[in-house]
């Protein structure tokens, strides 16, 4: 053997095992009995137990570890350790949800209560479409632990269920009530004398302004920029009525080409063309460009409700950080200025397979009793599905007006859930045509051109599951 | 003699094969067979959907798209490298000549060559994060410096246009300080007295280069080759972590494409495995092309 014959092996050698990503989908598909829970641990119901917990039956609890930390959790846990002293409950805390769950899930032996949450979480679509989840509408039937006389369904704020259901069936509880809108500080808006703009000719004055004076008015994750998707997809339905969402929701043929579409984008796309955003946006994650927001070089940000927690470390001083509702297109809108996008956020969920499905009830149970939700709200700077648990809880400057603008959008709050139902349409289509819309590489008709595009590459792919919403 | 042989292959051998079937092999065969299925990956639930996965992959526009940009990398990647890597490695062993009979580098080769391989020595992931802030639109090393002498500044990887050239550059980057060395050890074993013969002829250093110096590598960089075909072949690390194959899918690769379908923002495992499948026979092509058509005559040195 001479020493080319050597190299040459070696090379041979190393294909097998180069591309690391090759041995990602590996994974075995081996595992998994279908026993169905024949030995879940199943208690008996009574006045004191409606969901039938065994009393001394383990709970494991799995926590996304990113914003909100893992502490809600142990204080949730021992709520409930409270009431069932006999039970042992194992928690663990990771960000890579997906990667950490999916042998378990295969192998049939998932834990009982997921946060499935964050950028490595499990597509939803996947989960239900396999049954793979347990269905949680009891729970909503059961009393509530300490507001006498009300189910738990009763104690939630509107929305809270419909977000979690697919095709009738609340599978996913969603813990937190987000709210999307506008953000800026108070603390510049005021000591400048602007007025944020109700209707979006005033908004584009006030962007003018705000330029003049050598600040960005806008900002955005160009890296992730369907955050300013949010914005738009608002204006069209406060513009054009509920309907608009329920049309993208449901992948109606032109959904996205919409009247209402066509207007908020083409009202957006003068933030673009006027270069009311902060140079560099682009190219900058939301981190760089939240940062660079809080640092004052933009006036304007899009983003849900976890902007202040998520900006703590950053947030100067007296920044007071407020959100406000997108600004009316005209007097024509459907919707008042005061509607807002408010919605239940950070999913947990617990698996069908789970051995102590009763137990992983009982702790959502726990979770949404009045004071589980003030405890989680306290901690984290964050409101809950449950409704009025804020009261009587100092909050930070930004979440108060979050609650202002809550009770100001009153019925008047929308929502959409395509997001939910098919993730990729909005991680990856949207986003990327989000990306050369505001980057302004494409105009507005081109930009929903490519959004319908992807609606109808999800709407053609009959590989997933498709749910409606009424 | 005899009797020792067999307690040396169970201790030194059965272990190491074992591992590699239970942890390599049998996950590469597993993945066949996963790819002809539609598995959603979350339950152990799978039907044999036959070659429907490798049809879908036919018509898909996003992977063809991806394989588009690896095609661009597997072209461009190892030429690139190996012409840089040739380069400064040459420099560093036989660069300078002082107006003397004598090989040697230029001065300060020594310092050159450890700096040379600082990114060998970091992690992939760091080396990510690192470029990622050279590459801040606003405060990042390139738009300051650009700033700095008064021009304006791209997005770099915010705009398609610069975004894959921008983690190209890095992949170049992160590779050439270990081709420098390979190509430097190589470059040590050729017997100078063949390269006092060449300059006594007078020749120039390009030709030195040219007519001596890679003739008598070319083994080497034929393994170079290989190795950085591969790598454009892969590219996941880098790209996932840079640009996650955006903006509008213009950094997108193979690799990322088949992560994300199975763990990002889909949970087609099947769908994925198909990638995965394709990705293995066009790596595997590859690679026996560049060993086939780097085929010379092998020179002798004694």
């Amino acid at each position: 053997m001479n020493r080319r014959d050597i190299l040459r092996r070696t090379a041979a050698a190393g294909l097998l095992a180069t591309p690391a990503a090759g041995l990602l989908a590996g994974c075995a598909t081996g595992g998994g009995d279908d026993s169905d829970g024949t030995d879940a641990y199943q208690g008996t119901k009574s006045e004191q137990n409606p969901l039938g917990v065994k009393e001394d039956a383990p709970l494991e609890v799995v926590i996304f570890s990113g914003g909100f930390g893992e502490e809600y959790a142990k204080a949730h846990e021992a709520m409930y350790t409270e009431r069932y002293p006999k039970a042992t409950i194992k928690h663990s805390a990771t960000q890579e949800i997906s990667k950490t769950l999916q042998p378990r899930f295969v192998d049939g032996t998932p834990p009982d209560v997921v946060n499935n949450s964050g950028a490595g979480q499990i597509d939803f679509n996947g989960l239900v479409s396999q049954n793979a989840l347990a269905d949680l509408g009891e729970l909503l039937d059961a009393p509530s632990l300490d507001v006498p006389g009300k189910k738990v369904r009763d104690t939630l704020l509107p929305g809270a269920v419909e977000v979690g259901s697919y095709d009738g069936r609340f599978l996913v509880l969603n813990y937190t009530y987000t709210v999307y809108g506008i953000w800026h500080s108070t603390k510049l808006l005021t000591e400048r004398n602007w007025a944020y703009g109700k209707t979006w000719d005033d908004h584009i004055a006030l962007c003018r302004q705000i330029k003049a004076a050598g600040i960005a008015p806008w900002t955005y994750a160009g890296i992730h920029p369907r955050y300013m998707s949010w914005p738009l997809i608002s204006t069209a339905i406060k513009f054009g009525g509920p309907q608009v969402a329920m049309a993208i929701d449901n992948l109606e043929p032109n959904a996205w080409k919409s009247d209402a579409m066509k207007t908020a984008a083409d009202a957006w796309h003068q933030i673009v063309k006027d270069k009311f955003i902060l140079e560099g946006s682009p190219g900058l994650d939301h981190k760089q460009s939240q940062t660079a927001w809080s640092q004052g070089k933009a006036a304007f940000i899009s983003c849900g409700s976890w902007l202040e927690a998520e900006q703590k470390d950053v947030t100067p001083a007296g920044f007071d950080m407020a959100v406000q509702p997108t600004p009316s297109l005209g007097s024509g809108d459907k919707l008042p200025f005061e509607a807002i996008r408010g919605t239940a956020g950070e999913p947990f969920m617990v698996p069908a397979k789970a051995k102590n499905v009763a137990g992983g009830l009982e702790y959502f149970r726990t979770m949404l009793s009045r004071k589980g939700a003030q405890d989680f709200t306290k901690k984290v700077s964050s409101l809950t599905v449950v409704a009025g648990a804020s009261e009587g809880v100092e909050l930070p400057h930004g979440l108060s007006t979050v609650v202002k603008a809550l009770d100001a959008s009153g019925a008047n709050g929308f929502n959409w859930v395509y997001n939910n139902y098919y993730r990729k349409l909005e991680r990856n289509l949207v986003d990327a045509a989000c990306g050369e819309f505001f980057s302004g590489r494409i105009g507005p008709a081109e930009f929903l051109d490519q959004c319908q595009k992807g609606a109808d590459s999800i709407a053609q792919d009959s590989s997933i599951t498709k749910y409606k919403r009424t | 003699m005899r009797h020792g042989k067999w307690p040396l292959i169970v201790t030194f051998l059965v272990p190491p094969v074992l591992l590699y079937v239970v942890f390599v092999v049998s996950p590469y065969l597993q993945a066949f067979q996963i790819s002809t299925t539609d598995w959603l990956g979350y339950s152990a639930d799978a039907n044999f959907v036959g070659l429907e996965n490798f049809r879908n992959l036919w018509r898909d526009d996003y992977v063809w798209n991806a394989l588009q940009n690896n095609a661009i990398l597997l072209v461009l990647v190892p030429v690139v490298t190996i012409v840089l890597g040739l380069f400064f490695s040459s420099m560093l062993t036989m660069g300078g000549r002082k107006g003397r009979a004598g090989i040697g580098g230029v001065r300060g080769t020594a310092f050159y060559r450890t700096v040379y391989f600082f990114p060998q020595v970091l992690s992939v992931v760091i080396i990510a994060l690192l470029w990622k802030e050279v590459y801040h639109p606003n405060k990042g090393l390139l738009t300051s410096a650009l700033n700095g002498i008064g021009l304006s500044a791209p997005t770099w990887l915010g705009d398609p246009a610069t975004a894959f050239w921008c983690v190209l550059a890095v992949m170049v980057w992160s590779n050439v300080g270990f081709y420098v060395v390979l190509f430097g050890a190589a470059m040590s074993a050729i017997p100078k007295e063949i390269y006092e013969a060449v300059m006594l002829d007078g020749a120039s250093r390009l030709t030195t280069l040219r007519k001596v110096t890679i003739p008598l590598l070319w083994d080497t960089v034929q393994v170079a080759w290989v190795y950085l075909a591969i790598f454009a072949l892969d590219g996941f690390i880098l790209v996932q972590l840079m640009t996650n194959g955006g903006p509008n899918f213009s950094t997108d690769v193979i690799g990322v494409r088949m992560y994300d379908t199975a763990f990002g923002s889909e949970t087609k495992f099947g769908y994925a495995s198909a990638m995965g499948v394709v990705m293995f026979f066009l790596t595997l092509s590859v690679a026996v092309l560049a060993l086939r058509a780097g085929r010379r005559e092998r020179i002798e040195l004694s």
